[in-house]
This record gives C-alpha cells, structure tokens and sequence, in this order.
C-alpha cells in the first residue's frame, strides 16, 4: 500500500509537468500560408470572401516600426508621471487580485448514533495563476468535543485551463495526538466537470496518507443544484495511534440537493454515508464505536 | 458659440420638461421622452470651446437610484454636436475622488489627445481640468467615454456627431440618437469579482434536467449526449453573455425598458437613427417590428444604403439607419440583448403617449460546433446543428476534448497556458455570417458582408505584411488575452511602421464574441467588397472564427487595442499599437 501511496505522490508531482508537455509533439507549427491555404474556400458561401487574395507572410515590423521613442506620450508629459501612468494601466488589465472564501459545506447529521457537526471550508487570495489557498475541514458531536479539525495551508499555482498544483502545511488540531503534515495537491475541474481535490500528506511522524474529493453540480433547475459527492482516505501504512489502518482507510459518499437563494446562499438537504473500511473499520469495531452509517444532511453552502 | 448646461439648468428644464413625464434620472436634452429629434435649436455643446464636469451624480431607473459616474450630471452625457473642419477645445474637469478619462471612440485625434491613461496621457487627477484640443477632420456619428478604471458601467458615456463640411449625403429630415446601455446597481468591481469566483455567476439560463426531461422551450433541446460531450469540455453552451439581464437593466438614451424613450415623426419623414452601443458588456440585436430599416452608416463611416429588418450591434459599435414610416402609428424600438435576458425598448410615435406592442424576448441561442471554432466545411451556418456530435462514440468524445485546444495550431508567439482554454480547430471567415442567435430568424438579418463604403477606400496599396492576433481565454478562470497573454503580463507592443499597409487577422480562439476596437485609425474590414471594404474602428469577431481588416497606420503614436467587453479588457484583452517615427516636433 506504501507503495501504491508513493506512486500516487509522484503521480501528483508529476502530472502537472506531463499535462503541459501534452501536445509539444508539433513544435513547428504550420506556416501561415499554409493555414489560410488550409481553407481556400472559407466563406464560399459569404458572398465574395473568395477574392481575398492571399496575404503576404507573417513577418516582423520593418525598421521603421522601432524607431523613434518607446513610448510616444513621454515627448509631451512628464515620462516619470508616465510611467506611473502606464504601471497602473498594466496592473489593472489584466493583473486583478481577487478572494474566494468558501463555505462548501456547514451542515449537521442526523443520524442512528450522535448529532454531529461538519464544516468544510476554503478560499484563496491572489491572482489568476498564483494563490494562496487555506482548506479547513472537522466535525464534531453536538454539545461535546471536537472530533478532528485541520487546517491547510497552501500556495497554489494554475498550471493548466483546469488544474491548480498545491503545496503547503497541514495541520490538525484534533484528535490527539496533533499531527503537521506536508501536503502535495491537484484541484481543479477533470472532464465532465468534476471539481475534483487530490492530495497526499506526509507527516511529521513519518506518515504517508492521501485523500482524494470529487463533487459534481447537476443544475436541476436554474436555482436547485444536486451534487454527488465522494471522497475516499487512504492510508500507507498502519498509524495505530489514530486508529487508522493501512490501505483505504474511509469513503464518504454524499448527495445534497441546494436552493441557491442568490447564488452565494444556498441551504441545502441530503444524505450522507460514510465507511470506515478494512483495519480502520476493524480499529473502530475494536473500540466499539461505529464503522459508519447512513445519514441525513442539513445544512448551508455559502461563500463571498 | 458654447452651449454647456450645467446640473442646475438641467433640473430646471426637467421641471418644465418632465410636467407629468416620468423621468428616470437626469437626462440630456436630447435623449428625453418625448424628444423632438435633434433640431438645430435643441441644447446640445457645440462650438469651439466646451466645458465638461464628470463627477458623480444619482441615476434612478426602474423606481431604484443608484450612484453613477456621470458627464455634466446626466445618463448618458451630452450631445456634443460639431462639424467637420472645426477645431475643438474641450476642458473636461474632475470632480471625482479618483482619476478619470474621457476617450473619443471613433474619432481620428492626435495620440496624446486620445484620452488613455497610461497610453497617451497620464489621466485627469481629481479636481484638475484637462484640455483636450482637436481638429475635427471627418463626420459621421461617433461616441465618447471613460477610460479609467471600470467607470463606463457606470455611467460615464455620450455620443458626439461630427456634422459633415460639405452636403450630408444621407438626406433625412428628422433624427434621434439611439444610446444603448447596461446599467447594474451592482458595484463594477464587485461584479469582476464575482465572475473571478465563478464565471457562470450571472447565467441564469442554462441547461438543467427540468428541462430535459419536462416540456421545455428551444433552449433546452439539446440531447443528454450532446449535453454531456460539453460537460467533457468543461464548457457551457449556454454561455453567451457573461453579464446578463439578471443583473442588468438595459437602457435605451438612459431609460429602462418600462419608462419608454419615445422619439418623435411625422409619417412620411425620413428619420435618421444614430444607434450607438454604449454598453460595457452588451451586445444587442435590434430591429423596429413593421419598419424596415436602411442602414447608411456603420462606425461613423458612409456605407451604400442597405435594408434590412434587424442588426445585431456589438459594443462600441455604431450604425445609422434610415427608417420611412408611413402609417400614424407606433413603432416599438426593440434592442434584445444577445443571450435575450433582457431589452432595451423605446417607441417611435408621432405622438407623445402612444406606443406598440412589445415583442416577447425570443428564446436564447445555444453554442454549436462553429463556435467551438470546428465549423465543418459545409457545415449548416445555424450554428445549432449539431450533426455528427450525438453519434461520437466516448473514444471520439476525447480525442474531441484534446483537439479543442491543439497547440500546434497556435502560432509560435502564442502563449498557451493556463489562460488558454481553447484553440480553433478550423476557424471560418465570418464576415458573411450573422450574430450570434440571428442565423435561422426569418427576416433580413445584417451581415458584414452586407456592407459597402460609400466612398472608394483611400489606400489602394495591397498589405506587405500580414499580423495574426489570437483573441484567448479562460471561459472558467475569466482571463482574456491576445496571443494568450494577459496585458498585465508585460507585453511587447503591435509595431507599426508609419503609414505602412498591413493586413491583419484576428483568430478567435474563445467561445464568446470579442468586440475588438483600435483607436486612432479606421480599418478595412475584408468583406468581399473590395476597394469599398467598409472602414470601422470595431469589429465584432464572432465564437472560434476570424476576421482580417486591412489598416494602413497612418496615425503616429501609442494606441489602444482592446476587446471593447469592459470586463474582458479589464482582465487583460489589451495591447497597445505604437505607429512609428512620430512626426512633427516628436520625431
């Protein structure tokens, strides 16, 4: 299982390298006279597009093009004044910071056993290709401790349309004993829109685990959104102290229907079901506690 | 002779004007209900010195007020009517806390009076007065607006014509001014910011499974396959306009839909319309139902009389048309927006009061294989067939995912990363096809290729060079660029040579239509015409198709070169086109 956790970290690292190497097969791309050539006969039936004559080549401005000064505005108003001017134009097209916090899921459970609360919380800070991103995740039993809580903390980078690499801390408040991780992610949208979280951990103890969260939004109608949802925890070895087994350690699956009264509120109900699987479950088993059940999901989506 | 009104004398001639009119707003004389048309004794700043004050004033639509960013305190600003072979010397002051900008879209200024911070001068700092002086040196019907920040959404925008020196070839005998707009209580930089979080923020008509499996309008049919191979794309089909009618109230001369601008004829008069597309991210299809309407001017320039029954007219660009009514009739105005979330609407009546049936919002159009840049080579011009999509098997489906975005097909100064979601597989010309949601209406719709200059094209010389510019986006991300780079990514300039002929291409690589705009100059879009080529400063670029124009640069200077969406430029769909040596005393 170790093993199978070090490919999938490796994986991680690397996928992002070979997903931009895709398609670097044609360095050379096709001359321009070829491309217009390609399709002589576009807009045959856009009355006279066929008397585009052929343009000359793609080539460099002449000489003439770089003579003169950089910039035209600085023979007339002050170039230092000018060149605040032009930094200013450059930042705002194109360079806006922006900030999501997301409040994915604040929900309660009901279910055979305990009450128990969840919060499942993001957002980021930054750029359109560098953020910085912190995830937040626990739950406890209403009325009584705190189960498990941790906090990530990440800088994330947009290598692809699609996919952000992440990279930063975990660490986890609760349960004892507290645990500091090192996390390595992929988050983004796969084919068919799956917004899809990917990630190892490696903690200070030594410990490789990784979990990997997949939600989908089936629009309903304009406004009542159901998503599915599966996440899956994976252990590489046996870490007897949190009770946790080697090899797939959880599933959760979850399916909640939301009414998006604007679309940064939108309360929701479902149901959830969760599993603790193999030498976890026999750890929870061990302990009397349950492997996990079926449960209903009342809760709030939100973010600004 | 200087003609400026200020806010108090405005008030004072709403009072006597607006006597039991509603009145949404401040409003120009010219753009009130009501309004005569432009006779010579209207208030319009005309003359050789003008005065402007942008500040910001209250602006009420709908029953609501909002605070917008006006020009002499009105939505939209003055008529500034002058004529060609005069000079102008307007004095804009600014009495915002932030700089400000006036641009005069269209009109062929010297460089540092082009009005772009940070391009040709350095902005109007709160409280100074910048004097832009100008020889007028062509006419036709142009328009003027902010270029700081994000302040034409809110507000800060007017139309200007330019009367010609000699007789109008054009005869009418009455004329309006059409403006068309968007307005949105929304803060503009909140609105960025919601489609930074989520580009589908102001879509409210999109696929859903209601609609599938319920009965459901034209703008659900689509299969679940074909639903499914976009979902594969990670793509919307249903993703027209990214800001839409759930936000905006679109405005006709600063009146909303229900207020009714109404302007005024005596039948048998040849009205001249000046339709202006003020709009930050609006791009609108109009057409007055029972009046065919002959268009005579496209972006300020001359054009052979064309008749048609409906435009669709992109943003930042203008057409004159000529409309005969003949009945003692109403005639309603309808200007759709292009995903048909919503209108602008307004009334041609020979008399105050009446009006004409509105025609509902005609469903939304879905995007098809031609937007996707993946036009079959006879392929239907529907842009709603989808023919040969449905019987992919799921192999197909992602070899179909890889070939959106092949980057041997983009050219080698092209920057494809993360900013780059697609590429055209095989983009068409689409200088003959008609707007977006206009191919299958089943009336006269404009196309480009409809368009004639009046005027033989000044310069005869063929192009010695030939420039591609990809037009590239993040659909998901809200990033637009040319090349696949982002303005604020440091970008080398478009270099041109002064007085050079150069034929240019603008490839559009994204699944949404780009209004793109180059100041100081005219181009010559190639629509067949030749040596007749009509000569525009905007042209609209359809989804995953291309255009060229050929532009001889005879302007020196630093120019602008953007995507005329505000929302799009503001995130990076921006270059500057220097022309070089500069002249005179500058070189």
């Amino acid at each position: 299982m170790k093993q199978l956790l070090i490919v999938l970290f490796s994986a991680l690292v690397t996928a992002p390298v070979l997903a931009q190497h895709q398609g670097h097969g044609a360095e050379e791309p096709p001359p321009e006279a070829a491309q217009l050539k390609a399709d002589p006969h576009a807009g045959h039936d856009m009355s006279g597009m066929q008397q585009l004559a052929e343009p000359e080549a793609e080539a460099p401005p002449p000489p003439a093009a770089f003579s003169g000064p950089a910039h035209a505005a600085d023979t007339l108003f002050d170039p230092q004044v000018m060149a605040e001017a032009r930094e200013h134009l450059r930042a705002e097209q194109g360079g806006v910071i922006s900030s999501l916090f997301l409040v994915d899921r604040f929900e309660a459970h009901y279910g055979d056993g305990e009450e128990v609360y969840l919060w499942d919380v993001q957002g980021w800070y930054g750029s359109d290709i560098n953020r910085l991103w912190f995830k937040t995740e626990g739950e406890g039993v209403l009325d009584d401790d705190l189960e498990s809580a941790q906090i990530q903390v990440l800088y994330s980078r947009a290598i692809t349309p699609f996919y952000n690499a992440q990279a930063g801390v975990r660490y986890d408040v609760s349960p004892d004993p507290e645990r500091s991780h090192l996390v390595l992610g992929l988050q983004g949208l796969v084919p068919y829109a799956f917004e899809v979280d990917a990630a190892a951990f490696l903690s200070d103890e030594g410990d490789l685990t990784g979990r990997i969260e997949g939600e989908f939004d089936l629009q309903i109608t304009q406004r009542v959104i159901l998503q599915p949802r599966l996440e899956l925890n994976v252990s590489a070895q046996e870490i007897p102290e949190l009770e946790t087994g080697s090899g797939f350690s959880s599933v959760e699956a979850g399916l909640r229907l939301r009414y998006e009264i604007r679309r940064e509120i939108a309360p929701y109900l479902g149901v959830g079901w969760e599993r603790k699987l193999g030498k976890t479950g026999d750890f929870a088993r061990a302990a009397e506690e349950d492997r996990g059940d079926w449960q209903f999901v009342l809760g709030i989506r939100s973010w600004f | 002779m200087t003609a400026t009104f200020d806010r108090r004398q405005i008030l004072r001639a709403a009072l006597v004007a607006g006597a039991g009119l509603t009145f949404p707003g401040l409003l120009p004389a010219w753009a009130r209900s009501g309004t005569l048309g432009l006779v010579p004794d209207m208030p319009t700043l005309s003359g050789e010195d003008i005065a402007l004050t942008i500040g910001p004033s209250p602006f009420t639509v709908g029953g609501r007020t909002g605070e917008a960013i006006t020009i002499n305190g009105t939505v939209p600003a003055p008529l500034i009517r002058l004529r060609e072979g005069q000079n102008v010397r307007i004095a804009v002051t600014n009495t915002l806390e932030e700089d400000t900008s006036i641009h005069w879209h269209g009109v062929l200024v010297p460089f540092q009076m082009d009005g772009v911070p940070g391009v040709s001068f350095p902005g109007i700092r709160p409280g100074e007065t910048f004097v832009y002086e100008f020889p007028i040196v062509h006419a036709g019907t142009f328009w003027y607006h902010s270029h700081s920040g994000l302040q034409e959404q809110l507000g800060h925008y007017g139309p200007l014509i330019f009367d010609p020196a000699d007789a109008d070839p054009v005869g009418y005998d009455r004329e309006h001014v059409v403006v068309l707009s968007d307005w949105s209580f929304m803060d503009p930089h909140a609105m960025l910011h919601k489609l930074k979080k989520e580009a589908g923020y102001f879509n409210f008509q999109r696929h859903t499974v209601a609609g599938l499996i319920g009965e459901s309008g034209p703008e659900e049919q689509m299969s679940l396959a074909d639903r499914w191979m976009w979902r594969n794309m990670r793509m919307d089909p249903t993703d027209i306009a990214d800001i839409t009618g759930s936000t905006y109230t679109y405005l006709m001369n600063g009146y909303g839909p229900q207020e009714n601008w109404t302007g005024l004829f005596r039948p048998h008069e040849r009205v001249r319309l000046r339709f202006i597309n003020a709009s930050a991210m609006t791009v609108f299809n109009v057409r007055i139902p029972g009046l065919p309407m002959t268009v005579v001017n496209a972006d300020g320039n001359n054009v052979r009389p064309v008749e048609t029954d409906e435009f669709q007219i992109s943003v930042a660009e203008t057409y004159d048309v000529i409309v005969e009514p003949t009945e003692d009739r109403a005639f309603t105005l309808v200007a759709e927006s292009v995903d048909r979330s919503g209108m602008a609407r307004g009334t041609l009546a020979p008399r105050l009061g009446m009006s004409a049936g509105v025609p509902p919002l005609r469903p939304r159009p879905t995007l098809g294989m031609d937007d996707m840049g993946m036009a079959m080579n006879h392929g239907s011009m529907s842009g709603k067939s989808y023919a040969g999509m449905s019987g992919m098997d799921s192999g197909e489906m992602d070899r179909g995912e890889m070939d959106m975005r092949d980057e041997s097909l983009a050219p080698p100064d092209m920057k494809v990363g993360p900013g780059v979601d697609m590429i055209a597989m095989n983009p068409q010309y689409s200088a003959g096809k008609p707007g977006l949601g206009l191919e299958n209406v089943e009336h006269r719709v404009l196309v480009y290729t409809d368009l004639a200059a009046l005027e033989p094209n000044p310069d005869p010389r063929p192009p010695s060079r030939h420039v591609e510019i990809h037009l590239t986006g993040n659909m998901e991300r809200f990033m637009w660029s040319f090349d696949g780079r982002k303005f604020s990514e440091i970008v080398e300039p478009i270099r041109f040579a002064l007085n050079e002929r150069v034929r240019v291409t603008l490839v559009n690589d994204t699944m949404m239509q780009h209004p793109i705009h180059l100041h100081g100059h005219f181009f010559e879009v190639l629509n067949g015409h030749a040596g007749h080529h009509p000569r525009k400063h905007t042209v609209n670029v359809l989804p995953g198709t291309k255009i060229s124009f050929d532009l001889t640069a005879d302007n020196p200077g630093d120019w602008a070169f953007h995507c005329h969406l505000l929302f799009h430029m503001h995130a990076g769909m921006f270059n500057v086109v220097t022309v070089r040596p500069l002249t005179g005393d500058l070189a």
